[in-house]
């Protein structure tokens, strides 16, 4: 417990709370600016961006008196008593100087600067730089310089912080970026031989606070103040890393990492940072087909629709299978609008695709072998209807004991997924229904073929491996010809209004004890539904 | 000469003062030999604190109390690094110390080792003394044979082992953390502190940084005794409680435009003239002094009227310098330009910044491109306002750096400008008389390069 004082305004320190300046000021909506600190890496003070005066008020008199010498805000703990100035002359001139001294060799090259809109040096400029350059005038220089496949480095713009040479000694554990030479001649460079190599590169472009480091992908791709940013969720792997979709005009043109302390702190891994290629992919189907005979016909959705719900309702035995790439929602809608027709339908769960082993690095960060974003989601619904669990592998065995007259499959993979031998099976039953992304031999046979939607697309949920569950809305409007599954599902449902992931969800968590926790709204950084569930059982229940 | 008998530089010009026999003849090792029977760790602390042994590396700070930071009953490893990385401009005692008598700065350190309880030594040596490395590397092998190094020493409990680790020339390892953090094997970059390096210092163990001299003068306080090192220079100032007196013979390195440029021992507390007139031999060619720097380029500058300065640790503060630092004594005659001796200075820092801190980096950098335009011939007035901003603004005592390069940076700055301004402004206004009044920011001299 304590009491710090900044800017003259009261803020209250929780029992056993370490907290910087800066962290302290944050609560109060003061930002103090930084370059090198950042809340993931070790403090190094350097930049001296961040110094403030602090002080100590004595508690018996509630005299302040106030340290004349600055003190860096990032490394300084506040304490009970404390006081912290961020608005004295003092203060204002240190950052003044700052701002200064590190633009007397930058080439302030913004036009042309990727990071321009979004980098400290240009806010910070504005907000505490002085109004005329005192320096002498120093010519436009711009030398760039490789760091990686992914990375490119600007060397004029660098301001030092070493944010990117300490993300690569203590994320991800592999060293490659170091600083060269000495005093205002050095430099940030990789080894000789060894560049930026390792899967979580990316994240040093977006540490960067200038236009240093640059994203190759990004680069010269779109002005970032362009681009509108939607908070989701990655779908790569079953971490399920909180990101955000950056995007014009329905259009991606990057996926950065979002703060989310219980699963992937500030960091996301390449193979989800640049795994959205497949969303824009030429080869992605977007015409739904009906098939007769053997020639398709390009069909309206809504005759489709109609269609599909009167053969379904023909069939006897109906089988589904929920693919992990589909939110809980919709694996909810689509396996409870199978048993509305078959109240035996087998629900059963998709391929889940699995690459290699959990890669894990220095801070823990996990990369996991599991390349769906929702087998446990998927799962705990596919078993709430079945009773039990019908996996991918299991399938062929059910299919062979029993006979089925139509079979829902659903994929969305952003690659080619499908097992000639089980879509050899597939084919065999008289209604096949595959909603996908990208055409397969499965979807080549299909009865109705409904292209599917892509991950920012979607809206719903997903549980990651550690059953957290973090809910999302839609980034970009799939392509034209193309119906998010989640709107399809509520129209065969007949369900008023539009698809909304959020009332599927409060019927879903009454529902399914499994999802109880996420009956209130899910808070950005979703909600842990293990925790949660321990909490609501009655003692002595199990999960 | 003045009748001060040298202590410390006693055994210089001995034939062969580096070896031990030569050392052990004049007394050697016979206060490691006492301390080590008769007295306990502590003992020697209290022995050392209440000579008042101020650290002989720069900063003036009391021996025995950066001893007594380091934890009590720590389970160890504690390290001690001998700071043999001289690299201020201008001094060169260590030098001497080291190549003329490097078995009393190892007693020294043997001593210091054992009353903070350290069991390993590293001996950060500068690069560019390969003869010091010669005759420290022929010193501890002479020890370790004669029983004074290595496992329990002359038959006590005591165990220490030294290893001497070259640096690769750097000035900023000649800051304690910063020589840590070279000793560890990674990039001189100051460490903030806290923590100190008495708590997490080497390895993330409590360390004891201390120079070479001080090692010295610790082998002589054990020796010669507590009472006869107070005996010598000056008592705290009553009117300054935080005055801890400088006390002891010191190495004063004295170069320049002086007849007999050279490492003199004296008792703290000589004035500028005395080292000049009485040790230096006066003025060479009788030319009138201009000014001087009092301890080391970081210290800042005397003018000529100046030299009744007493050089103690108090002294030069004085005088508007930042301190005694290492006592190198650099006299400058009237031939000397202020803006010469600005230039090489700034040029100085700029080329040894270790480019972590901002301020710093930068700040040395611009001043030495402003000065490179002085020079030639492009000054303008407000080249020194800005001049006297960065040097009133960077540093550990304003609080803008981690550590005390920039305070070295700013102080010939700082006294440069305030005390010789009207020379700097007619050398401006004579060599850019259309443009000297000018305050736009000075163009581009290249043509730009757009890529």
């Amino acid at each position: 417990m304590g009491t710090v004082i900044i800017d003259g305004q009261e803020v209250e320190l929780k029992d056993g709370e370490r907290l910087n300046c800066i962290q302290l000021a944050a609560r109060v909506q003061n930002d103090i600016p930084r370059y090198c600190w950042h809340p993931g890496l070790t403090v190094v003070a350097s930049c001296r961006m961040c110094l403030v005066q602090i002080g100590k008020k004595d508690p018996k008199t509630g005299e302040i008196s106030i340290t004349p010498k600055l003190v860096p805000g990032c490394q300084t703990l506040v304490s009970d008593g404390m006081v912290i100035v961020t608005t004295s002359d003092e203060v204002k001139n240190s950052r003044a100087m700052v701002e200064e001294d590190l633009l007397l060799r930058h080439p302030v090259d913004c036009p042309i600067c990727d990071k321009a809109g979004e980098c400290y040096l240009q806010d910070y400029h504005f907000q505490y730089g002085r109004d005329e350059r005192r320096a002498d005038i120093k010519p436009f220089t711009s030398r760039r310089r490789e760091m990686g496949d992914t990375i490119t480095l600007f060397v004029d713009r660098c301001v030092m912080c070493t944010r990117c040479v300490r993300f690569t000694r203590e994320i991800s554990g592999t060293n490659e970026m170091m600083i060269i030479d000495r005093g205002a001649r050095d430099e940030i460079d990789v080894f000789p031989g060894f560049p930026l190599a390792n899967k979580l590169s990316g994240n040093v472009a977006d540490i960067c606070p200038v236009g240093a480091l640059c994203d190759k992908e990004f680069l010269y791709e779109q002005r970032v103040w362009y681009m509108k940013s939607h908070d989701n969720v990655c779908a790569g792997c079953s971490t399920g890393c909180s990101i955000f979709v950056h995007e014009n005009q329905e259009r991606i043109y990057r996926l950065m990492p979002r703060e989310n302390q219980q699963i992937n702190q500030w960091w996301m891994c390449d193979d989800g940072r640049y795994g959205w290629k497949h969303v824009h992919d030429e080869q992605r189907v977007t015409t739904p087909r009906k098939r007769e005979g053997d020639t398709y016909t390009n069909i309206e959705w809504s005759p489709l629709l109609a269609g599909l719900d009167a053969t379904l309702k023909n069939a006897k035995r109906l089988a589904v299978v929920l693919s992990p790439m589909l939110t809980v929602e919709e694996a909810y809608l689509l396996a409870k609008y199978a048993r509305t027709i078959d109240e035996h339908a087998l629900i059963a769960v998709g391929y889940v695709p699995v690459e290699g082993e959990d890669e894990t690095f220095k801070s823990g960060f996990t990369i996991r072998a599991e390349k769906c974003p929702n087998r446990l989601g998927v799962s705990k619904v596919a078993s709430h209807f079945q009773g039990e669990l019908v996996a991918w592998s299991d399938l062929p065995a059910r299919l062979a004991s029993e006979t089925f007259d139509a079979l829902w499959l659903t994929g969305g993979y952003g690659h080619a997924w499908l097992a000639d031998d089980m879509a050899a099976t597939l084919v065999n039953i008289p209604t096949l229904i595959v909603q996908d992304m990208f055409t397969s031999a499965a979807y080549e046979a299909a009865t109705y073929q409904l292209p599917g939607a892509s991950f920012a697309e979607r809206e719903g949920s997903y549980v990651n491996h550690a059953d957290r569950l973090q809910s999302f809305q839609w980034a970009i409007r799939p392509p034209q010809g193309v119906q998010p599954e989640g709107r399809v599902y509520w129209q065969l449902l007949k369900l008023p209004g539009l698809y909304n992931g959020r009332r599927v969800m409060e019927d879903l968590a009454r529902e399914i004890v499994y999802f109880a926790a996420a009956q209130q709204p899910v808070p950005p950084t979703g909600v842990d539904l293990k925790v949660n569930l321990l909490a609501a059982q009655p003692a002595g229940a199990t999960v | 000469m003045p009748d001060f008998e040298p202590v410390l530089l006693a055994n210089v010009g001995v034939p062969n003062s580096f070896t031990r026999e030569v050392y052990e003849s004049t007394g050697g090792y016979a206060a490691l030999r006492k301390v080590l029977k008769e007295m306990s760790p502590n003992d020697v602390k209290e022995l050392v604190k209440s000579s008042g042994l101020r650290g002989r590396g720069g900063a003036g700070f009391p021996t025995g109390l950066k001893w007594t930071f380091l934890p009590k009953d720590h389970p160890g490893p504690i390290y001690f690094c001998l700071n043999a990385d001289e690299s201020e401009p201008g001094t060169f005692n260590n030098r001497i110390l080291m190549e003329d008598d490097p078995h009393q700065v190892i007693e020294g350190i043997i001593l210091s080792c054992f009353a903070t309880g350290a069991s390993t030594c590293y001996f950060y040596l500068r690069y560019e003394y390969p003869l010091c490395y010669e005759r420290v590397e022929n010193a501890l092998a002479e020890c370790y044979a004669a029983g004074y190094l290595g496992k329990n020493i002359l038959g006590t409990d005591y165990s220490l082992d030294m290893y001497v680790h070259r640096g690769a020339a750097a000035y900023i390892c000649g800051e304690e953390t910063g020589l840590i953090e070279s000793l560890e094997g990674k990039r001189a970059w100051p460490r903030i502190k806290p923590p100190f390096p008495a708590v997490e210092g080497a390895f993330r163990k409590p360390t004891v940084v201390n120079n070479v001299e001080t090692c010295a003068c610790v082998a002589q306080i054990c020796r010669r005794g507590a009472e006869w090192f107070k005996s010598i220079g000056v008592p705290p100032d009553p009117g300054n409680p935080r005055d801890p007196g400088s006390f002891g013979p010191k190495l004063y390195c004295l170069s320049g435009h002086v007849n007999k440029p050279g490492c003199y021992e004296a008792p703290l507390g000589i004035t500028v003239n005395d080292l000049i007139n009485n040790y230096g031999g006066g003025m060479r060619d009788g030319k009138r002094p201009k000014m001087a720097i009092p301890g080391g380029i970081s210290m800042g500058l005397l003018t000529a009227d100046e030299f009744d300065c007493p050089l103690d640790f108090a002294g030069p503060g004085k005088y508007g310098c930042l301190g005694l630092g290492t006592a190198a004594v650099v006299v400058m005659d009237e031939s000397v330009s202020i803006v010469d001796y600005l230039y090489n200075s700034c040029q100085f820092f700029d080329h040894e910044s270790c480019g972590q801190c901002t301020p710093c980096r930068e700040g040395t950098a611009w001043s030495r491109n402003m000065l490179k335009r002085i020079k030639a011939g492009q000054g303008r007035f407000r080249d020194l306002d800005l001049l006297l901003e960065i040097g009133d603004t960077i540093g550990i005592i304003p609080g803008t750096t981690i550590c005390g390069l920039a305070d070295g940076a700013a102080w010939p700055l700082k006294n440069g400008i305030r005390k010789f301004r009207q020379e700097l402004e007619d050398y401006i206004k004579r060599t850019n008389p259309t443009g000297y009044m000018e305050t736009r920011p000075p163009p581009a001299l290249v043509s730009l390069d757009v890529h």
